[in-house]
């Protein structure tokens, strides 16, 4: 491992510079009562001496005992909200003489540099790069928004309990995907970041920011750092044999009693990092003059989701619930290689009932275990 | 996809009804102050009272129907409204689940005539106020209290160009969570309706760190009985709390008003 140190003072060096290549930054700041993905000018904008708390249905913010910059764990928003904006106009056409004309021209996209993102969004970043990418039809509006990105990704220095990155081989410490990564070390005497490099881009990066390099022990520290956050993580999802026990899972009781709890509110699929479904709403002017095509965010959990001609497929919450856990852990398989769920706990802490989606599996798990071992 | 004024050669005749309600909705109509000017040039404005006390006889190609129907005399007259339209609207909480006025539903109404007025003999009154699609047909209910004017301007414009209006009826939540709202529920442990309610108003109130009051009537799947479940052991709300919350705008929607049933009275 090879890194330089990066002294906190040094943070607005970084941003002045993203900022002179006309990167756009959007980073973790506080907004109301949680911590958000949004613009930020400079480094006194991040929620300096902030963490959060969390449980089912349950987050709440508290100050820190120290300075820290990224001392807090996840907030509701992941980088989705820009790489996969939540409404966004496809196209508009304009009556003419003999029909109609679509302009052509396109607003460039943003150049967003993300500050902040954790080993799980950058893993959910790699998923949504499947279903938008990885095909012969890509998604232009994620690929310009993608391919312009520069990711200054930050190690975890603390687990929440809704956290479950190291069952699903997805955190927490930063493997992939970044540019520029940071680990975030405060003892009595000293607060600086472990600074390291992870693409071309990166490395071009700090070559004119000019840097010591991390001592042996400083790289260390940086390590056991991580290191101890996975130590906290307590939540597990199991994913042996997930696949089936889904499947075989179909008719079981069980979904009828998460139906009782489920609101279909839809907040899970809102906050997670790799749900990506839209519905496209075809909109007039007044006069029918001219005619757009927005696309927003939907969920599986509405019922226009699932409407095809003469009703809805997935009429109750059991049918959306099943349909939306299934997907993630079982049937997206199938459809892209790996799970849709890299453990950020998300869909835990932001669902207004704290319906857990490891705990909700584990129930399966257990009567699975007991009518084989009957 | 045609539109009106392409199929009949004219502009479609609007007319706006009133019954049991305060005149917000149709204020709204009145808000649309930008898109108004264009609304008059794709349509004959024939009967708005609140505007113009000009009118012009039906029958009329479309009707917005705000209120609900609390007098024998209404429940008439809303079956003449109903009548001489061809399309009919309603627009409105007071229009689609009884408004707020649906609160002698749960009560013996002479109890309040006899507080009220000093003569309550004289007061002609149902014992239930009622959304006008317990009367007649309604051909599309437009939530909210009061509607959202972008709402209302959608719907007239879908129906114009023969098309489907978009109004969704999902949560709440949904627009909380595009919008960047944060969870007033999940982040402040204030009691919110968003999760049970349709969208339609934009999530003004938790925009504003508000919980949701509901106004928009219960979205197309709720589960007020989890909801509320919640909010009494995680959140300290009492019985009285959660009926009060479901007991407003559209305490006469079934969902809400079964769901404060089953928490007292
Ligand atoms: S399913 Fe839940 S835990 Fe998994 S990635 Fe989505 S929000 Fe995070
Ligand atoms: S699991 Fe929770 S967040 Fe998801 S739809 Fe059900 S109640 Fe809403």
């Amino acid at each position: 491992m090879q890194g330089y140190r990066l002294e906190p003072s040094g943070l607005e060096q970084v941003f002045e510079k993203l900022k002179s290549q006309s990167y756009e930054i959007i980073g973790p700041k506080l907004k109301d009562d949680a911590i958000v993905y949004d613009r930020l000018t400079r480094v006194k904008d991040l929620p300096i001496g902030l963490t959060d708390e969390q449980g089912p249905g349950y987050y709440r913010l508290k100050k820190r005992n120290d300075d820290a910059y990224f001392g807090y764990v996840l907030g509701p928003q992941s980088v989705k909200h820009y790489l996969h904006p939540p409404v966004f106009s496809l196209w508009q056409a304009k009556r003419t003489e003999d029909g109609f004309a679509i302009p052509k021209e396109r607003e460039s996209a943003p150049r967003y540099a993300f500050i902040g993102v954790r080993a799980c969004e950058l893993n959910a970043i790699l998923i949504q790069d499947k279903v938008f990418l990885d095909s012969d039809y890509q998604d232009p509006v994620y690929l310009e928004r993608r391919k312009n990105a520069f990711i200054l990704a930050v190690n975890c220095t603390q687990a929440a309990p809704t956290c479950f990155c190291s069952s699903l081989g997805t955190g927490p410490k930063v493997e992939a995907g970044f540019d520029l990564l940071l680990t975030e070390l405060i003892n009595e005497t000293e607060h600086y970041f472990v600074l390291e490099t992870g693409s071309e881009k990166g490395q071009v990066f700090v070559k004119d920011v000019n840097l010591p390099a991390a001592s042996e022990a400083e790289l260390e520290a940086a390590q056991n750092r991580v290191k101890a956050t996975e130590e906290q993580i307590s939540k597990k999802l199991p994913t042996e044999g997930i696949k089936d026990l889904l499947y075989a899972s179909y008719e079981h009781p069980h979904w009828d009693e998460i139906a009782e709890r489920c609101l279909s509110c839809g907040n899970c699929t809102m906050v997670c990092p790799t749900c990506f479904c839209t519905t496209v709403d075809d909109v007039t002017s007044l006069t029918g003059d001219t005619a757009e095509r927005v696309r927003r965010w939907d969920s599986c959990f509405t019922s226009d989701f699932s409407y095809i001609h003469g009703g809805s497929v997935r009429p109750s919450s059991k049918s959306r619930y099943r349909q939306w856990m299934t997907h993630k852990l079982a049937s997206w398989q199938d459809q892209f290689g790996s799970l849709g769920c890299v453990g950020c706990g998300r869909c835990i802490s932001w669902c207004p009932v704290g319906i857990d989606i490891t705990a909700e599996l584990e129930v399966f798990r257990q009567e699975r275990g007991q009518s084989e071992s009957n | 996809m045609t539109g009106f004024k392409e199929t009949y050669g004219r502009k479609p005749k609007l007319a706006v009804w009133k019954f049991a309600s305060c005149d917000g909705c149709q204020l709204s109509l009145l808000d649309c102050e930008d898109e108004l000017l264009a609304l008059t040039g794709e349509v004959e404005i024939a009967y708005f009272l609140e505007a113009s006390r000009a009118t012009v006889k039906g029958p009329y190609d479309v009707s917005l129907v705000e209120g609900s129907v609390t007098t024998p005399h209404d429940a008439e007259r809303i079956k003449k409204v109903r009548k001489v339209s061809k399309t009919l609207i309603t627009i409105g909480a007071c229009a689609t689940a009884g408004g707020v006025q649906a609160l002698r539903n749960f009560a013996d109404v002479t109890d309040f005539t006899r507080v009220v007025y000093a003569h309550p003999e004289f007061i002609k009154t149902l014992a239930t106020s009622t959304p006008i699609s317990e009367h007649v047909f309604v051909d599309f209910e437009l939530r909210g209290c009061p509607i959202n004017k972008m709402q209302l301007v959608e719907v007239i414009n879908a129906f114009l160009n023969g098309r489907k209006p978009v109004t969704p009826s999902h949560s709440v939540c949904l627009e909380c969570k595009k919008q960047g709202n944060v969870c007033v529920m999940v982040a402040g442990g204030k009691p919110c309706l968003g999760p049970v309610t349709q969208a339609g108003c934009g999530a003004i109130c938790p925009a504003f760190a508000r919980g949701c009051f509901g106004c928009f009537g219960p979205m197309e799947l709720p589960n007020a009985s989890s909801l509320m479940g919640w909010w009494k052991k995680h959140l300290g709300a009492t019985d009285d709390e959660v009926i009060r919350a479901l007991r407003t705008f559209n305490a006469g929607a079934e969902v809400f008003r079964k769901e404060g049933e089953a928490h007292g009275n």
